[in-house]
């Protein structure tokens, strides 16, 4: 099984921006998983740190854009001594393929990871047609 | 709140405070100290120190922490499960074992020592042992 693993370090990535911020700081690119099924297109992000009041999940022509953004206010009074990653918002956009129904779209945080159902439009959902 | 509020007040100033201390050799001279899961900061307030790690999709009945004089050690599993009919269409999340352990250069009150698990960040505040303390010495 993979669980049994030993697990690499893979750096952050930051994200690299197409529209800049007024606002200065460094965003990151949350890492992704997604899957789909019959019904719904399933996205897992990482935005370690991200409450889930500080998630935002837009659609517009088809483009599924996810920023979270993290509270740095507990870092004011401590000073780094040792850093081995730094921190930021996180955002990140997809093209979507397929039809989404967006009015049923769900999204949930646990544990740092944002899980965004997108349940497919009706009249994207495949149809078995039967052979007469 | 300000427009332009004070530059360490942003998160730019965060994130330069934290660029500066990439790597620095504070831990260096431990064998265990680098080059494993999970990436790790470390920060002073006053005497006490504090780690921090990002560990999302980590359920904190998954981890496990040790503290010892100056070594912590931490470990854990952390998973990403898929539906079984589902068809994949990116794999990023990392997954799989963790354990490392560092060696503090102060020795730790153990008894006093708290962690915190929120949204995939852990926090573990490490109090300096009060027979580590420096002491003013009086000139006489």
């Amino acid at each position: 099984m993979s669980d049994s693993q030993e697990l690499a370090v893979r750096e952050k990535q930051e994200l690299a921006q197409q529209d800049e911020k007024t606002v200065p700081g460094r965003y990151y690119m949350p890492a992704a998983d997604i899957f789909e099924t019959d019904d719904a297109l399933t996205l897992l992000l990482e935005m370690p740190g991200v409450s889930k009041n500080n998630v935002d999940v837009q659609i517009e022509n088809d483009v599924l854009r996810v920023e979270g953004k993290i509270d740095y206010s507990a870092y004011k009074d401590i000073e780094p001594v040792y850093t081995e990653y730094n921190v930021g918002h996180y955002a990140r956009a997809f093209t979507l393929s397929n039809k989404i129904d967006r009015d049923a779209i769900t999204a949930r945080v646990e544990d740092g990871v944002l899980t965004l159902t997108l349940p497919k439009a009706k009249e994207a959902l495949s149809r078995r047609i039967a052979i007469n | 709140m300000a427009l332009f509020p004070d530059p360490f007040g942003t998160l730019l100033g965060l994130q330069n405070a934290l660029d500066a201390f990439r790597r620095s050799d504070w831990l260096q001279s431990s064998p265990s100290a680098s080059g494993s899961y999970p990436p790790l900061n470390v920060f002073r307030k006053g005497d006490d120190f504090a780690l921090v790690a990002e560990l999302p999709g980590v359920s904190s009945s998954d981890l496990d922490i040790q503290v010892k004089g100056r070594t912590v050690r931490l470990s854990g599993t952390k998973s990403a499960k898929y539906p079984e009919k589902a068809s994949i269409h990116r794999r990023e999340r990392l997954q799989g074992r963790f354990d490392r352990s560092i060696t503090l250069p102060i020795e730790v009150d153990q008894d006093r020592a708290t962690a915190e698990f929120h949204d995939g960040v852990l926090a573990i505040t490490l109090p300096r042992a009060e027979r580590d303390k420096p002491r003013s010495i009086q000139i006489g």
